[in-house]
């Protein structure tokens, strides 16, 4: 399952390669003056180029505040962020946030256009990333006659649309019927293996995080500090309802479970 | 799939369920269960739910003025008869000056609201994003608002004269506060999301005002507009009834007075009916479809 890297794609090939696409040093965070209690402390996290990779945790332990850090929408409190990469980070929502005074072609062309690719490549380019979410037909559609699942796509295909190195998803499939989640976890897992995309996927999900990743971490809650760790080696395609994705998840959701109640006693 | 016990062909059905033809297939089917389609009402339909009622009522109207006059309930030295009215339209155009005066007004209208709103776009953008801006400026934009713009005539006819500068004051300073405001509350509604994601595909700036804060704020400028003109047209109405001058050439507004001076009360009304039908001829043809059109295409439009 090595990521083809696709013609577009500059720089180093993003599979195999040692150079992390995100590596974070001693990262704290901690809102408000210097009395603000820590929201993330002593985090140490190395992303390899291409690796998929879950963040897991139950309320408060600032999962979204990382990812926005990553992103560059905030600063770190004290730690360093390296991203030695060409292009900032891309982001997705668990709201699609797509706009919606434009078609979703314009969508993504606007993103496009943002990026300084030229007029007459936008229309192609635009195709090419709705075809690579299988929504060929979908450019002049506006964003109100899309189901949840194709705004998501439309989303995704924006991100894409952004050639950054790595997607920070945060939550991206929480508001969506299991159904339509469970397609979308498949489509993910293609849209990564064709992009070779580094994908930092934010969940609350123990389940989905053992069906799309490679590598599960685990944050404990308040402060939010890296309690545990998977290698996950089933491979690809998985499906939610396999048994080994089941294993897994149950003594993943254990683990969860053990960090939050170390709260109660509190 | 390691690591699964499968039964026979279990394993057959899970492989095409898990093949890309199965996974094209099921989105595609729940793409179609999905999506909202989007139903537009034939013509004849709108017209018979859009244009019909008003006409109605209008003829309804008209009907109840004519009987109201015909049985004597209104005495006539108070209340023209329509048919009155409709001889004073008929001598306006036999003497060929009903569109020039309708044309003196507009052009003055028209050409005021479009410098309210080349001063008033701007200074909303900076009244939404210039905190201190906002919080010297705002009070006073919302107050100007709730200031009949009649007010201003005296003042103005002092600084510029009985000239059409003085018209243009009275119109920019009713028009403009309406559409700094609308802009300033339809930025105000901009979801901050948007505006994130916007920072996060890297429109920053001027970009970002461009690209994604005028259109995510155009339902409200919109509006802002729309009483904009409104404002814009009332001011210029009251300045043409009180300012008189032979230079000012004859508007609406002062065939109105006129024709209070000379006592000719089927002129008043004619002069009355002119400035409303102006009004919604305007509302009608300029800023309903617009509107419709901004909102039709972010689905937030119900109904036909």
């Amino acid at each position: 399952m090595i990521p083809a890297p696709t013609a577009e794609r500059l720089g180093p090939s993003p599979a195999g390669s040692a150079t992390p696409a995100v590596r974070l040093t001693g990262v704290h965070k901690s809102f408000g003056a210097d009395g603000g209690a820590p929201v993330l402390q002593d985090i140490n996290l190395a992303v390899e180029a291409g690796e998929f990779l879950c963040l897991l945790g139950a309320s408060g332990c600032g999962k979204s505040t990382l990812l926005n850090l990553i992103a560059g929408l905030d600063l770190p409190t004290a730690g360093r962020i390296d991203l030695p990469l060409r292009r900032r980070p891309s982001l997705m929502f668990q709201e699609h946030a797509l706009f919606p005074w434009l078609t979703a072609g314009k969508n993504i062309e606007l993103t496009l256009r943002l990026r300084g690719v030229k007029r007459a490549e936008r229309r192609a380019e635009a195709e090419r990333l709705l075809e690579l979410v299988r929504l060929g037909g979908a450019h002049r559609k506006r964003v109100h006659e899309l189901s949840g699942g194709m705004r998501q796509r439309v989303a995704l295909a924006r991100a894409l649309a952004q050639d950054s190195d790595v997607l920070l998803m945060d939550e991206p499939f929480a508001a969506l019927d299991a159904i339509t989640r469970d397609v979308l976890h498949d489509e993910l897992t293609r849209v990564w293996q064709e992009t070779g995309v580094c994908v930092l996927f934010v969940t609350h999900n123990v389940r989905e995080a053992v069906r799309l990743a490679q590598r599960v971490v685990l944050l404990s809650s308040r402060p939010g500090r890296i309690a545990q760790e998977w290698t996950i080696g089933i491979p690809q395609p998985r499906r939610i309802e396999d048994q080994a994705v089941a294993e897994l998840s149950v003594e993943i959701t254990e683990s969860l479970r053990g960090e939050i109640r170390r709260h109660a006693r509190r | 799939m390691p690591g699964v016990e499968a039964r026979p062909g279990e394993s057959a059905r899970r492989a095409k369920r898990g093949s890309p033809e199965d996974l094209a297939e099921v989105e595609a089917g729940l793409d179609s269960l999905d999506s909202v389609p989007v139903r537009r009402t034939p013509l004849w339909g709108r017209l018979r739910r859009k244009v019909l009622p008003p006409l109605f009522a209008t003829v309804l109207a008209l009907a109840s003025w004519q009987l109201a006059v015909s049985t004597g309930v209104a005495p006539p030295d108070k209340l023209p008869s329509p048919a009155s009215v409709a001889d004073s339209l008929r001598y306006l155009w036999l003497q060929g000056s009903l569109f020039d005066i309708i044309w003196t007004s507009v052009r003055r209208g028209l050409l005021g609201f479009l410098v309210a709103v080349a001063i008033g776009t701007p200074l909303g953008l900076i009244v939404a994003r210039v905190a201190l801006v906002r919080a010297a400026l705002g009070p006073l934009l919302s107050g100007l608002q709730s200031l009949p713009s009649v007010a201003w005539v005296p003042a103005a006819v002092l600084w510029l004269g009985l000239t059409s500068s003085a018209m243009y004051a009275v119109i920019l300073l009713g028009a403009v506060p309406s559409i700094a405001n609308g802009l300033a509350a339809g930025i105000r509604h901009v979801p901050p999301l948007h505006l994130q994601v916007g920072r996060s595909i890297g429109a920053t700036g001027w970009r970002s005002a461009w690209h994604i804060l005028m259109p995510a704020a155009l339902p409200g400028y919109l509006s802002g507009l729309k009483q904009g003109w409104a404002f814009s047209w009332r001011s210029l109405m009251a300045a043409e009834l009180i300012a008189s001058s032979p230079d000012l050439g004859v508007g609406l507004g002062r065939y109105l007075e006129n024709s209070r001076e000379s006592i000719d009360l089927p002129g008043v009304f004619l002069g009355i009916a002119l400035i409303l039908l102006v009004g919604v001829a305007i509302d009608l043809l300029v800023f309903c479809p617009l509107e419709r059109r901004v909102l039709r295409s972010r689905g937030l439009l119900t109904g036909g």
